[in-house]
């Protein structure tokens, strides 16, 4: 039985594109077939994070308007098995997200696919609500800062009310957070919220805690989902929260500030 | 140590003592506990008490709440439960056979009635008493209204979310959003808060922004009143 994953937040820039390409590769490394799609029609990117939009010839909106079938759309991953990337229209709107067609095409992919991961543009409008309409589970993607678990808190309020499940009055959608650009010397500076108070403030189970890293930004360059780079601690954090969201206990780790060095590690622990 | 009274209303209404306890093994803890009776022995005599063990991390066996027990009963005070205990504590302290009681507010102010047990669905309107009672967390962005009675939310109101009634307000968790209770003029309606963090409050059209609510009422329980047309902010569940 397939399970539709949203990638959510409300707020932009927070990491959702970067997360769905990670979990739908992690997912697709642990030999689930899964299919990442864009949602963010007219602002195409995840095709760029996952390095193949030089392959795009059909989208999404060409397949909900009938002027393509999935196949011709679906473009396979090249380093990853059973990895499936569904590119978005850069030259339409929203709008163009037709709740049939979506209908359709989400249908459809469930027959073949066992994880679908919808990748949510941002705001609380059309395209977000639509990505998220046929969600089983939703990775709630925050910063720790106030504007995003705001604007989370937002989100999970309406994953509560407007996603099909809530309609049709099923289970709810599973929640589950995700702490992204996590930065524990700025939380010891008290810069930025820590994990306890977000997950005080959402009361959201937490799946993982991805550490603010530059690999993140030199992996979305080039193309490569950053949890095939084992050298970044967002990449390994990222597979531990993969490995969570399938049901293995894993430790919360980027929680304290890294070690660097030796001497700097002692006075770390010393002080911690 | 400071004592307090707490209230329970359940069939009948019953008053217990809570006793703060810090170090059981400290020599100055018997001591000081002495004292306390000696100034007003006849207010002791025979009264039921419970402990609050925020402050005791050291009484953890079954040995040490036997012992309890016993330096309250010279004292003339009978243990009947404990509060704010930790995992550990609370095995200890059912094996002597305490009950285990809802932890109260710091301060030692007074408690209302316990909280009634969550119900499943998050947005039933119980037709008898038309009380609304919300169970799940009330997210930023969602508003509800309890037409014509009281609302119970049995967890937090984020900020950005906005409750409703036209009767009285009470949170059971943390107070972030607004709260506008006696919606539809009842200027005896009044919101509690077992964490008071509000962005707004109002009760009868009368209201107070959370610039305008004095700090040391936040991030603590209170209750919100309208007294001489005016808002108070209660801390606790004082008498107001």
């Amino acid at each position: 039985m397939a399970k539709v994953i949203v990638v959510t937040s409300g707020k932009g820039g927070v990491g959702k594109t970067t997360t769905s390409a990670a979990f739908a590769a992690g997912l697709a490394l642990r030999g689930h077939k899964t299919v990442v799609i864009d949602f963010d029609v007219g602002l195409r990117n995840l095709d760029l994070v996952m390095g193949c939009e030089r392959r795009v010839v059909f989208d999404f909106i060409n397949v909900i308007n009938g002027d393509a079938n999935l196949n011709q759309a679906l473009i396979r991953d090249k380093r990853i098995d059973n990895l499936y990337i569904f590119p978005t229209s850069q030259t339409r709107d929203k709008e163009a997200l037709k709740r049939d067609g979506v209908d359709r095409v989400m249908a459809e992919l469930k027959k073949d696919f066992d994880y679908i991961i919808c990748d949510s543009p941002a705001g609380i409008e059309h395209g977000a609500l639509t990505a998220l309409y046929h969600a089983d589970a939703a990775v709630i993607v925050t910063n720790p800062e106030v504007s995003s678990v705001r604007d989370s808190d937002r989100i999970i309020g309406i994953l509560a009310s407007k996603s099909r499940r809530a309609e049709k009055r099923e289970k709810p959608v599973e929640e589950h957070l995700l702490l992204t650009r996590y930065s524990p010397d700025r939380v010891q500076k008290g810069e930025m919220l820590s994990v306890e108070d977000v997950k005080e403030i959402l009361s959201v189970p937490l799946l993982g805690i991805i550490p603010e890293s530059e690999t993140v930004l030199k992996a979305s360059n080039t193309g490569m989902p950053v949890i095939l780079d084992p050298g970044s601690p967002a990449g390994r954090a990222y597979e531990d929260a993969v490995a969570r969201f399938v049901g293995e206990q894993r430790e919360m780790r980027f929680q304290l500030p890294e070690r660097r060095g030796f001497l700097r590690g002692w006075f770390g622990r010393a002080a911690s | 140590m400071s004592t307090m009274t707490a209230s329970r209303v359940q069939g009948g209404i019953f008053t217990l003592m809570v006793v703060r306890i810090g170090d059981v093994h400290d020599p100055a803890f018997g001591r000081d506990l002495e004292e306390q009776v000696a100034r007003s022995p006849g207010f002791f005599a025979g009264a039921p008490v419970v402990i609050d063990l925020r402050d005791c991390v050291d009484c953890t066996s079954v040995a040490d709440f036997t012992a309890l027990k016993q330096v309250l009963r010279r004292h003339g005070m009978v243990l009947v439960g404990v509060q704010n205990a930790n995992p550990v504590q609370l095995r200890a302290a059912s094996a002597v056979d305490l009950a285990a009681f809802n932890g109260g507010q710091a301060n030692g102010n007074r408690r209302a009635a316990p909280e009634r047990p969550v119900s499943d669905s998050a947005a039933s309107a119980a037709s008898a008493s038309r009380t609304r009672l919300i169970s799940q967390p009330v997210r930023s962005g969602t508003q509800i209204y309890a037409r014509g009675g009281d609302l119970v939310v049995t967890a937090s109101v984020s900020a950005g979310a906005e409750i409703i009634a036209d009767g009285y307000i009470h949170v059971y968790g943390a107070l972030r959003g607004r709260a506008i209770a006696g919606a539809a003029g009842d200027m005896s309606a009044r919101i509690f808060a077992q964490r008071f963090e509000a962005e707004l409050v109002s009760i009868a059209g009368r209201y107070l922004v959370n610039d305008a609510i004095a700090p040391e009422h936040l991030n603590q329980a209170a209750q919100v009143a309208l007294i001489d047309d005016r808002l108070v902010i209660l801390p606790g569940w004082g008498r107001g």
